[in-house]
């Protein structure tokens, strides 16, 4: 496999670097400590592309490519979690299976504000009883006989950019249908919903750990009307239409937890040339160089498989037939496992100043354990990729 | 090639700004003084305005033997066109062997414009000047890590050696313009001593009104008007102590400034100074930065807290009487141009010694 | 209506500087940018294009591998890209830089509504010299040290910083303004930008290319053409390392050194 990165990809991400310590990192803190969802950003990050990178300049994209995307929430989260899961969450939840499975008129009226930045996307089919699992869904939607309207009931939790998301992409259940046996089983389908759609309403936002700075809230729908061209992709298909959007947010995740890792790194490296205990630099204890040397080489197999996993998602976006699943939760598994895994040893070479909020170990530490828990456990990857061996 | 013995004498084009003249004339003549004794030949003060034939007797009293002044409404503001057109024409006339232009950002916009159009040399922004050989062999002794035995010099050489720095100060550079006249610099403002001033020699100073042609049809820019700053700009050239801050007031940027400017006070009243991180990053305005790219200073008591001490900086304060460092890094470069270094937060350390100073004060 | 924008690579002063052991600059192991007060002034030009929809062109005299740069500032939003090199141009100071770079903007031609954009100086040289040569030699006023610009048709009303202060200067198109960094925040290349940069036009004026204008003779370019010489170059001394103040009372005993040394 080629990693090597094109002229335009070296270029994209030095641009994605000095934007991310110029406009991303002066921020971080205040996401954390404020819970501050950064507005100013992502207006800023629309102008400049980056909020619809893969996608071609026809329906309003940059014109880039996946691996390009995978860059931006890379470097995006070495300086800042919660700004790289804003622009997955937005591309990958809400763009793509626009782009992927949008009519030609839906694509038309989604993609170039959402590509902009101008509108914001969110994805919803997270429910208290049901995470992924179809037949655990109570969200329904029932068509109005005489308008073709549907009208929509329940709710949806832990909801990514929901607090300020303008687009949402629903899964409801639309049918009850006999299984081979005779079972009733549930099938669900995807919509598009609009924030100003009648009965829709976003609710509180949760208090969470880490990437405090994302809004996550629920999402909630009291005979929510939304017009009959609003159904993304074919009736009954909506969970498919899910698991495969999934598959490519799984990489933003691993992008996200791969930058969390590097640039936790990063500070360390700087942090340990600097501090001195003993009468000398801590970098000159063999217990930091092995440290530092094991999670440089985590890290590294990480972006491997997250690398590796976007290239294959581009033979995808370039019409290939091919299923990238085990790729993305492979890539998801290890980064996040690596991220967590290195935030919480680099605070340890911190030491005493690493458990304060004077430094941002901490606060990436807390940032990585949600990449082994959304869009997917840790333990729903080892269901994929195992299914996958085992079949 | 133009034949060197028409060209005669040190030229200081003496810029002013609302008929005032500027600090940088009195220092740049009192500089091509020391030139044009080596070279043994007159000092003129080339002076432009509207009205100005009244401050030109005070270049005398530094050192210039001459004023050309050269008076009309249409050189009241500065304008590119007008300044060039009169100083080339002079130039042309009058064959200057060196014309000294105090690098001011007036002086950096006619500096330029007038050595491309006379086709000749300029070193811009230099801090050293020499004619004679073994002065610039003595300079070199001091400024310079070159190893002089293996060096061969002419002793003869006449030439204008024209020293700047270079590459944010990493590297020195001595320029010169053997092949045309007049042998033209700017020169840095604050860098040469301005010498005391001579009554009877301004007195003695010899006023002359050369005939120029100026039209308004040669000025194709329009001064619409001419605002001074509204916030008083600090003057770092002219104090005598400067606290001045670097990127270790991060933490707390408006604790530290205030900081600095408490030791300032205690200090005898001092102003407060920035390095370029802080004024790039916006904490302070660009009039606080010390260094290449901002002011050069020598203030008798240099302070400086949290700043690394990069080239950049020091280039431009290490000249200063006495330098004292805070900085939590004991390694930072700007310890090997301090007089006195404190390893510690500047947080801490200044309060305390704001303490310290007072008390010591009030035992006196 | 164009927009000319001249541009320097440089070496990245603001990082580590290697020094070769005969005083000049040791720039292969230096990164290399675009000069700062250069991306102001492309910024500018591009603020001219947002408004005006003109053509911005840039243009930069250095070795092939400054075509990097090129393409950078075409990711930013430039139209078209120059790049003056040749083996005749090496070695050329200020003077001899801005016959060339004059003689590069004559053939990219200045019309009656066009503006050529410099920054106000580089950071490898800090002369701020070449901007108002070129306009001396294209015979076009010149505004240096611009903090802002008021466009009106073909007047341009421009802030124009001093010490002290600032001017307000009118000017007519063509004209050529130097620019700072107060004038603007520089944008970042965009996503699309980059992945289209390498299908504008950029084109290579070598020797060949300028010869015909007079500005290019034997004795105006190049080491002939320069009219000054760099003499000796070499590296200031360190200053001996002064006293570390150690203990708990380094207050102290600082204030008693300046008491003593009569310095407060």
């Amino acid at each position: 496999m080629d990693f090597t990165l094109s002229k335009q990809q070296q270029m994209v991400q030095k641009m994605y670097r000095e934007f991310a310590e110029n406009e991303v990192k002066p921020l971080a803190k205040k996401v954390d400590a404020e819970e501050y969802f950064p507005k100013e950003t992502v207006e800023k990050m629309g102008k400049l592309g980056m909020m619809g990178i893969y996608f071609p300049t026809e329906v309003g994209g940059a014109g880039g490519d996946v691996l390009s995307y995978v860059m931006a929430v890379e470097e995006l989260s070495k300086v800042c979690g919660t700004t790289g899961v804003i622009v997955s969450a937005h591309t990958s939840l809400c763009a793509a299976p626009i782009y992927e499975n949008g009519t030609p008129e839906q694509k038309a009226k989604y993609l170039p504000k959402l590509c902009s930045g101008e509108w914001l996307g969110a994805f919803g089919l997270t429910e208290p009883g049901a995470g992924t699992d179809a037949q655990g869904q109570q969200t329904f939607a029932k068509q109005d006989p005489e308008t073709g309207d549907w009208i929509l009931n329940g709710s949806k939790i832990f909801i990514t950019n929901a607090g300020y998301a303008n687009v949402f992409i629903v899964i409801a259940v639309t049918d009850i249908v006999p299984d081979k046996k005779g079972r009733p089983t549930k099938q669900c389908s995807a919509f598009i919903v609009e924030r100003t759609d009648p009965g829709f309403s976003v609710g509180k936002a949760e208090d969470k750990m880490g990437i405090r700075g994302s809004s996550t809230c629920e999402l909630i729908f009291e005979d929510c009307r939304i017009p009959a061209d609003r159904m993304l992709g074919v009736r009954g298909r909506g969970f498919q239409l899910a698991m495969a959007t999934l598959d490519g947010g799984r990489i933003g995740i691993a992008s996200q937890a791969l930058g969390i890792a590097e640039g936790a790194l990063e500070e360390t490296v700087a942090y340990v040339k600097e501090r001195k205990q003993f009468g000398r630099s801590i970098s000159a204890f063999q217990n930091t160089q092995f440290e530092l040397a094991e999670m440089k080489a985590r890290v590294e197999a990480a972006k491997y498989l997250v690398y590796a996993a976007a290239l294959k998602k581009q033979e995808a976006m370039d019409g290939k037939k091919v299923r990238y699943s085990v790729e993305a939760a492979q890539a998801k598994l290890i980064a996040a496992r690596t991220a967590s895994d290195v935030t919480r040893r680099c605070l340890q070479l911190f030491g005493g100043y690493g458990y304060t909020r004077d430094y941002p170990i901490e606060r990436m530490m807390r940032d990585a354990k949600i990449t082994e828990i959304y869009e997917g456990t840790s333990e729903v990857q080892m269901m994929v990729i195992s299914g996958a061996l085992l079949k | 090639m133009a034949d060197f013995n028409e060209y005669k004498g040190v030229w200081v084009f003496c810029e002013q700004r609302q008929g005032a003249l500027m600090p940088t004339d009195f220092e740049l003549v009192s500089e091509a003084r020391k030139l044009a004794d080596e070279l043994g030949c007159e000092v003129t003060g080339l002076l432009l305005g509207d009205n100005v034939e009244g401050i030109a007797k005070e270049l005398g009293g530094y050192g210039a033997d001459k004023v050309m002044v050269c008076d009309s409404p249409l050189l009241k503001d500065y304008t590119t066109d007008a300044y060039a057109k009169v100083v080339c024409d002079m130039v042309n006339e009058y064959k200057p062997e060196v014309l000294l232009i105090g690098a001011t950002n007036i002086g950096r916009d006619l500096g330029p414009r007038c050595a491309a159009r006379l086709h000749t040399g300029l070193t811009a922004d230099a801090t050293h000047l020499d004619i004679d050989t073994a002065k610039y062999i003595d300079f070199l002794k001091e400024s310079s890590t070159i190893d002089l035995s293996k060096q061969k010099f002419d002793m003869e050489d006449r030439n204008l050696k024209m020293t700047r720095p270079a590459f944010g100060g990493h590297l020195m550079a001595t320029i010169i313009c053997p092949r045309f006249r007049p042998q033209m610099s700017t020169v840095r403002p604050g860098v040469m001593k301005k010498a005391p001033f001579d009554q009877a020699k301004a007195d003695a100073c010899q006023i002359v009104k050369p005939a120029f042609a100026l039209t308004a049809d040669d000025i194709k820019t329009e001064v619409l008007s001419v605002e001074k700053a509204a916030e008083k700009l600090v003057d770092l050239i002219g104090a005598d102590v400067i606290v001045s801050v670097g990127r270790g007031i991060s933490k707390d940027v408006n604790k530290g400034i205030e900081l600095a400017e408490q030791l300032a006070a205690a200090l005898g009243g001092g102003v407060v100074g920035a390095s370029r991180a802080v004024t790039d990053a916006g904490w302070m305005s660009a009039d606080h930065q010390v260094g290449q790219t901002g002011k050069t200073v020598h203030p008798k008591i240099y302070v400086a807290l949290g700043i690394s001490g990069a080239i950049q900086h020091t280039a431009g304060m290490q000249d200063s009487e006495c330098i004292i460092a805070v900085n939590k890094n004991e390694s930072a470069p700007i310890f090997g141009v301090a007089d006195y270094g404190i390893v510690g937060d500047l947080f801490k350390v200044v309060p305390e010694l704001i303490k310290q100073i007072e008390a010591a004060k009030a035992a006196q | 209506m164009k927009a000319i924008v001249c541009v320097k690579q440089v070496p990245d002063t603001s990082g580590k500087v290697a020094v070769k052991a005969d005083g000049t600059l040791d720039r292969a192991s230096m990164a290399t940018i675009t000069n700062p007060d250069d991306l102001n002034a492309l910024e500018a030009a591009l603020k001219l294009k947002d408004a005006t929809g003109c053509e911005v062109v840039v243009v930069t005299m250095g070795p092939p591998p400054a075509e990097g740069m090129l393409r950078e500032l075409l990711a930013r939003g430039a139209d078209k890209a120059v790049l003056v090199s040749g083996r005749e141009f090496g070695g050329s100071d200020t003077f001899a830089t801005s016959q060339i770079l004059a003689a590069a903007v004559n053939k990219i031609g200045v019309g009656p509504e066009d503006v050529v954009f410099c920054g106000r100086q580089a950071i490898d040289g800090d002369t701020a010299q070449v901007g108002p040569q070129i306009a001396e030699k294209l015979h076009l006023p010149q505004v240096t040290y611009v903090a802002d610009i008021q466009k009106d048709g073909n007047t341009l009303t421009v802030k124009r910083m001093l010490e002290d202060g600032y001017m307000m200067v009118k000017v007519q198109t063509p004209c050529l303004l130097t620019c700072i960094k107060e004038l603007n925040q520089p944008r970042y290349m965009s996503v699309n930008g980059i992945f289209t940069c390498y299908d504008k036009p950029m084109e290579v004026f070598d020797y060949n290319a300028l010869k015909d204008d007079p500005l290019i003779e034997v004795d105006t370019i190049g080491l002939k053409g320069s009219p000054t010489n760099v003499f000796k170059s070499f590296t200031p001394p360190q200053k001996g390392a002064g006293t570390m103040l150690k203990g708990d009372d380094v207050a102290a005993q600082l204030a008693g050194i300046l008491a003593k040394k009569h310095l407060i």
